[in-house]
């Protein structure tokens, strides 16, 4: 395999800008305190109760995510050029919702295939013709970032449903300061507190327009057995709105009221941490418990937001990811700034014939996957998973994607070895109102802990590290 | 608020308070067991123990050899007992999870210390020792449970819930223990005052932690009537009806001014304090003791259902 960039040290003597003062405090520091440290930081993890649950795994209902005391540092002119390409990006997945679920420029233009829309499971016919507030489909994205070299970032996915980690980024920042104020004593780090504000800045700007000056924002959460319950009560406490479950919120005339103890409430923007098929048991899946009936009714009179708009899968879908170069160009009239990873679509009869010529070098993935289950990392598994993995590609290739494996950047990380590299990849989330784009710099590293692995994801055995953008 | 969290923090209270009292009624039971029988009297003492916890019933219909170490664990550990103490630990921290944003820090930190250090207790309902370290591990959790509400809460409806909770919890926990216990105490034409029960009336002020107060306040030996007016009448004792009460009305009074109306919650509870504050203990025996119990039982459990109609549902 080939040897990865690594971010700190390009080779064993170098050190790349902006890791200096932290290479020289790892040299010089011994593992022992870097050891308390991490028991420290864990103590603190699960105190404050930052957990998730695995799904299927009866053992551990409660975990938490293992956190690297070593922070990825990213320098003030990489943090340029990623946030205006991240801004790029996320302009045009609205625009690119709103033309599909209304005129559908893109697909009778001949960009985008409309077999890939309209037979998608995450388009939503519901929302045809519907005219949202204010044309925002995607408040909030997580935009997963990786890197391959110096100068290329790629992006690896666009999450545009209802993205999760930003609880994280906060509590991770929290947890460093606490443990090594010195270090953030002799760098120039960009706050991250502020996430909650322009979150809450960005919910207000996209209320119905029949709301009150000030509007009433609500999370709605599935509830507790959710495996980011804690991150919908973190999140709902640090913007001092109501965490409301769909047993909480009632339909009358087509407007939305929570059951308080002072009678009913209206309720004008939902920032929902629930799926499209979970909302409405009268307008999707029936047997849903955790919705409310007669959500989309009230939807449609526009007199409740939904924060991600109903239907935005259809833009994080993999197949359509591939298509988001030509996406960009096609409403803005721009280059692309950050890249995307070179994708052959298995629906295409030479892509399949290619992918399935070259499996044990390709990544392949479920078009509408993640969490980073039902993939094929083709140079880590054996003849026989290449095998039965092929077999369902060929049944049914329009269901995959695959992409040349990424020499991932490394990081230095904190492993029971002692300092060594491991893959990382970036999740910064973008806010996206009414007014504007809003950006906290930083976002939520995930490290592949096992050396070798580039599987980041928390639920694959995954962890966290802290992320710095140095300022200017 | 929401109602939902509202009835999350009105539960979490009780499930706490119920924790804490199972672990008195143990630790009383457990003292009462050790005595030799002269000094004891009967040998029912385990019984009684589940029967002052309200879960008799659901005991004997497991079919359990009525031993110490089936009933402690019945009454500790079992899963199958929704009021055991783990169990209570338990929802009560399913609850509190649901409402995180309305506790402070100190109050989440107290119940999810709680039931992180649970795991530790296996084992022992075989294990004295280790028993009475449980005992007082509970004992001590829900101190600072109440210790962080008192200390660090807002005074406001979501501290008005959650203390309602505890003091309706803590009321029909004191009632049932009295009624119990005095039923099995105090066998019909009977004097009392004799040797043999004095262990038994201290057993009952021990599992309401009131046997100090009880010898400040009336400065006289044990004496039956003097029990039963210091857990019923005395509002000087926080674990009696009196007292829960008046906390109680001052808590919906409070409820009723931040909403700015009230209803049958705050009605309800007037006329049960009402009730406590004219009686005599005299009168509450001469109409029978058992009667009046049962009658306040009954109406703490209407009060609880006024409050989750007015404000929870």
């Amino acid at each position: 395999m080939v040897v990865a960039f690594d971010e700190m040290s390009a080779s064993s003597e170098s050190c790349r800008p902006g890791y200096e003062i932290l290479k020289r405090w790892l040299d010089s520091t011994p593992p022992d305190l870097l050891s308390t440290r991490r028991a420290e930081a864990e103590l603190l993890f699960r105190r404050i109760g930052i957990t998730f649950a695995v799904y299927g795994d009866n053992d551990g209902e409660e975990r938490i995510i293992p956190f690297d005391i070593i922070p990825r540092i990213i320098t003030a002119p990489e943090w340029t050029k990623l946030s205006k390409g991240l801004e790029q990006r996320v302009k045009a997945l609205n625009a690119f919702l709103t033309d599909i679920y209304s005129k559908g420029d893109i697909l009778r233009a001949g960009i985008v295939p409309q077999d890939l829309i309209y037979q998608n499971p995450h388009y939503q016919p519901e929302m045809a013709g519907v005219k949202l507030a204010h044309d925002i489909y995607v408040m909030i994205a997580g935009i997963d970032i990786v890197r391959v070299d110096p100068d290329t970032f790629y992006v690896l996915e666009d999450n545009a449903r209802t993205p999760s980690g930003v609880s994280y980024m906060l509590e991770n920042r929290e947890v460093m300061m606490k443990l090594f104020p010195d270090l953030f004593a002799e760098h120039r780090i960009a706050p991250v507190e502020n996430y909650p504000d322009a979150l809450l800045a960005t919910l207000k700007s996209v209320a119905p327009r029949s709301a009150p000056g000030d509007p009433t924002v609500a999370l709605l959460t599935p509830g507790p057995f959710n495996s980011a319950f804690y991150e919908h009560s973190f999140l709902a406490d640090k913007l001092g709105i109501e965490l409301v479950e769909g047993r909480d919120l009632q339909v009358r005339d087509n407007v939305v009221y929570m059951r308080t103890t002072e009678g009913p409430k209206r309720v004008d923007v939902l920032y929902r941490r629930l799926d499209d098929d979970f909302l409405d048991p009268l307008t999707f899946r029936p047997d849903s418990a955790l919705g409310v009936p007669g959500l989309m009714n009230a939807y449609r009179a526009g007199n409740v937001t939904l924060s991600n708009a109903v239907g935005t899968g259809v833009a994080d879908d993999k197949a359509v990811y591939s298509y988001m170069p030509e996406i960009v160009r096609f409403y803005l009239g721009e280059e692309p700034i950050l890249k995307n990873v070179p994708t052959w679509r298995c629906r295409e009869p030479d892509s399949l014939k290619y992918v399935l010529e070259n499996l044990d070098t390709l990544v392949v993935k479920e078009v509408a996957g993640s969490g980073g289950y039902g993939m094929l990392i083709g140079p880590a598994s054996d003849k026989k998973t290449i095998e039965e993995f092929a077999a369902k590609l060929r049944a049914n290739p329009d269901d995959f994607i695959a992409q040349p494996t990424l020499a991932l950047s490394t990081s230095p990380t904190f492993v029971d070895a002692g300092i060594a590299p491991r893959h990382v990849d970036l999740r910064p989330f973008v806010l996206s109102g009414k007014d504007k784009v809003r950006i906290v710099p930083g976002g939520l590293t995930r490290v592949a802990l096992k050396e070798g692995s580039l599987v980041v994801n928390s639920s694959q055995g995954g962890g966290t590290k802290d992320t710095w953008v140095l300022d200017a | 608020m929401l109602s939902r969290t509202a009835d999350n923090l009105f539960w979490l209270a009780r499930y706490v308070e119920r924790a804490d009292n199972t672990a008195r009624i143990i630790d009383a039971a457990n003292r009462l067991a050790a005595m030799p029988i002269a000094y004891a009297g009967g040998s029912n003492e385990w019984e009684s123990a589940v029967a002052a916890t309200g879960a008799l019933g659901l005991f004997k219909s497991l079919n359990r050899e009525p031993t110490a170490e089936n009933i402690i664990d019945f009454l500790a550990f079992s899963p199958e007992n929704p009021s055991s103490i783990r169990s209570c630990l338990e929802r009560a921290r399913v609850n509190a999870r649901s409402v995180r944003t309305a506790l402070t820090s100190e109050m989440w930190d107290a119940i999810n210390g709680a039931w992180l250090g649970l795991r530790q207790f296996d084992g022992a309902a075989r294990d004295r020792m280790k028993l009475n370290e449980f005992l007082v591990y509970v004992k001590e959790a829900s101190l600072r449970f109440d210790g962080s509400a008192y200390r660090t809460m807002i005074r406001n409806d979501v501290y008005f819930f959650s203390s309602l909770g505890t003091f309706i919890e803590r009321a029909d926990n004191t009632a049932r223990i009295l009624d119990v216990k005095y039923h099995l105490l105090l066998p019909a034409e009977e004097s009392v005052g004799g040797g043999l029960d004095f262990f038994q009336w201290s057993s009952i002020l021990r599992s309401v932690s009131a046997n100090t107060a009880y010898h400040w306040v009336y400065r006289e030996s044990l004496k039956p009537w003097l029990v039963a007016d210091l857990l019923v009448l005395n509002d000087q004792l926080p674990r009696s009806l009196a007292s829960c009460y008046d906390n109680i009305c001052a808590f919906l009074d409070e409820l009723s001014l931040a909403y700015g109306r009230q209803g049958q919650a705050q009605r309800v509870a007037r006329s049960t304090r009402n009730r406590l504050q004219n009686a005599t203990i005299d009168e509450v025996f001469s109409d029978g003791l058992h009667e009046f119990l049962t009658e306040f039982i009954a109406d703490n459990g209407r009060l609880g259902q006024a409050i989750t109609d007015q404000y929870l549902a």
